[in-house]
């Protein structure tokens, strides 16, 4: 296999608070490839946009990396020091937030904030720059760019406002983007358009896009490989076809069935008992056994470590050849 | 439909005044600037019976579940509930009766609760408001009754908002709906603010609540899917009009308006992995400005002259020249 683009190794992040320390992210690790859409999806408090955040390096205190390595390219980024960081983003990582009014400033038009960036991450000239920024509006599918790009961000309506947001990512031609809840403020009509314009670029450009949501729907429609998070760790991770239709973790399986279809009548919806425990009390062993159907004593204890299933990878005892209890799901 | 409707929404409108304040108009020249919300809405709900209102923001349907529980009186137009018109100045005395019978879940639990009463005081209120039960014994036990009835456990009562999950928080809105003994409830986004696993359990919640009390409920929501599993009947709303009604099964296994078809292609939906979908040109337009005649032309297909002209009225479940005309075959898929 080729060098992935993103290569999350045991990566841990932690909260230093007065009533001790919440672990975030409890040791992950994926990679993701060029051209490759990794989705990542949970609950919220599951720790997914801390980890988008751990690896562009935005990380405040009193949160900090704890441990682990990201690697980009091969090159590790996690501990480069804060001005060389600042030069890997946005250069080499692009980011795309949930909410584009929050992510535009709406003192400058557009076309500055374009300009600005494409001037910072390489060294074209002011009107090469505004040509570039014209060139990237049409891109996004904005019509008319020459003359919206004098525009204010207010001037945009929100699918707009996201097209923007996603040129800016790709100003400098970045090698992977972090898209955060890309879709989650907008209606669905938009939202399908954002959708396939992120996977058109995605395959033109080769970017690799880690693509974190709490949508299912979304996922499923986007993403080549799926990672299903639960309590700052990876419960499963696979092809997202195979996660979606056939998953392994109980955690996973409660999850797709919670979903109501558009292609299936059910008359009750599968239903996990409980919520997801806060970082203050996650109980000792695997973080989902309160709520697991299948648990049993070994659960309670020893933490599961993700295991190879076919193409899966699957955090869960049940699945444990030594456990012997792989029978009783499958 | 053969019984009685339970609820009846006649041509209900509301408008909304947008105008700069009045200082800026002499100033600077402007006009008065009206919002048409909501615009000639009609529709029924029999006894027992989940009607989903579903649209993109801005299409007027959190409007009209203000005006049917009362929160907002319409511009024009009537809701009659039970008989009794809640809109006319007439029958007041009669509508004071029925108010305790109608209530309201919010889509924010964290907003709907005040974060300063214990949850028992919550949910007694509407009990104490409407002096249904005079013994503070007797409220005490019924509270406790609908705490088990939602899922929750009696001594849950003497805990504040904030210790709750955002699902437990819901389940408590829940039962004060039904303090009053409500029996139609009007649900604004109850799930959109929870994850998909808690969402689970209110929905069932719901439909079991449903089964055991003879409710009837007007849902709003903008998730197709959540619509699909709950309703019965379907409005689907588009700029402050209701574009096409039927009931569940037909409209998402035979959808008639351009709308709807858009619609239901643009849902992201986990059984659609790798599906390449047909992307929707356009967005819903500014409400202040609509476009003349049928409001969907500027993105339909379909449209001609006429859908630019004249506003389609809603006929057999649909409000659509192409289709009224036959130019768009109603099975066909788009």
């Amino acid at each position: 296999m080729a060098q992935p683009v993103l290569s999350v190794r045991d990566l841990r992040v932690e909260f230093v608070t007065r009533r001790g320390i919440l672990k975030a992210i409890d040791g992950i690790s994926f990679d993701i490839a060029k051209g490759e859409v990794l989705g990542v999806v949970g609950e919220s408090g599951a720790g997914k946009s801390v980890t988008g955040s751990a690896v562009i390096g935005l990380i405040d205190p009193p949160g900090r990396i704890a441990g682990g390595e990201v690697l980009l390219s091969g090159m590790r980024i996690d501990n480069l020091p804060p001005e060389e960081m600042r030069r890997v983003r946005g250069k080499r990582i692009g980011m795309i937030f949930q909410d584009p009014l929050t992510s535009l400033n709406p003192l400058y038009r557009v076309s500055e904030q374009l300009v600005e960036t494409i001037r910072t991450h390489t060294n074209l000239s002011a009107s090469a720059a505004r040509k570039r920024a014209i060139d990237l509006l049409a891109e996004v599918g904005i019509p008319a760019p020459e003359r919206r790009i004098d525009s204010y961000p207010h001037e945009f309506s929100g699918g707009m406002r996201q097209r923007v947001v996603i040129a800016l990512a790709l100003c400098a031609e970045p090698e992977l983007i972090i898209a955060d809840e890309p879709t989650t403020a907008l209606d669905v009509s938009v939202q399908a358009q954002i959708i396939s314009l992120l996977k058109r670029l995605g395959r033109e450009h080769g970017t690799a896009i880690m693509l974190v949501t709490h949508d299912m729907g979304v996922i499923a429609e986007t993403a080549d490989r799926v990672a299903v998070m639960y309590a700052g760790r990876i419960a499963e991770i696979g092809p997202v076809r195979d996660v979606v239709q056939n998953p392994l973790h109980p955690y996973a399986k409660g999850l797709m069935g919670a979903i109501p279809s558009l292609e299936s009548d059910t008359d009750r919806l599968v239903q996990i008992p409980g919520s997801m425990p806060r970082l203050s009390a996650i109980p000792p062993g695997c973080p989902f056994n309160p709520r697991c159907p299948y648990v049993f004593d070994r659960c309670r204890v020893e933490r599961p470590e993700p295991i190879q299933h076919s193409e899966h990878r699957v955090a869960c005892h049940l699945y444990d050849e030594s456990s012997a209890r792989s029978e009783a799901v499958a | 439909m053969t019984e009685r409707s339970y609820v009846e929404v006649k041509d209900l409108r509301r408008v909304f005044d947008v105008s700069k304040p009045w200082l800026n108009r002499v100033l600077e020249g402007g006009e008065k600037q009206y919002l048409k919300a909501v615009d000639g809405v009609s529709f029924n709900i029999a006894k027992g019976e989940t009607f989903a209102l579903v649209g993109e923001s801005g299409s007027g349907k959190s409007t009209v579940a203000r005006m049917v529980v009362g929160l907002l009186p319409p511009s024009n137009g009537e809701v009659v509930i039970d008989g009794v018109s809640m809109t006319s100045r007439a029958a007041s005395a009669e509508r004071q009766r029925l108010r305790r019978r109608i209530q309201m879940i919010f889509q924010d639990p964290y907003a709907s609760l005040n974060p300063r009463w214990q949850v028992d005081r919550i949910v007694a209120e509407p009990i104490r408001a409407f002096r249904l039960i005079e013994r503070e014994k007797e409220i005490e036990a019924r509270v406790g009754e609908l705490l088990s009835l939602v899922g929750l456990h009696p001594a849950d009562g003497k805990k504040y908002p904030h210790e709750f999950s955002g699902g437990q928080r819901q389940r408590v809105a829940i039962a004060r709906a039904l303090a009053s003994n409500a029996e139609f409830i009007v649900c604004d986004e109850p799930t959109s603010a929870l994850d998909v696993s808690v969402q689970a359990q209110i929905l069932n919640l719901m439909r079991d609540l449903q089964d055991r009390l003879g409710l009837t409920y007007l849902l709003i929501s903008h998730n197709l899917a959540v619509v699909r599993h709950m309703a019965s009947r379907i409005g689907v709303m588009y700029l402050g009009r209701i574009v096409e009604i039927s009931n569940g099964r037909e409209l998402f296994a035979h959808p008639k308006h351009p709308y709807t078809r858009m619609l239901l292609d643009a849902v992201p939906d986990v059984g659609m992995t790798g599906r390449q979908r047909i992307p929707v040109s356009g967005e819903i337009p500014n409400p202040i400005s609509p476009p003349s005649g049928c409001t969907f032309n500027p993105r339909c297909p379909f449209a001609n002259e006429r859908c630019r002209a004249e506003i389609p009225p809603l006929l057999g479940g649909v409000a659509c020249h192409a289709i009224h005309e036959g130019r768009l075959a109603v099975d066909a898929a788009a």
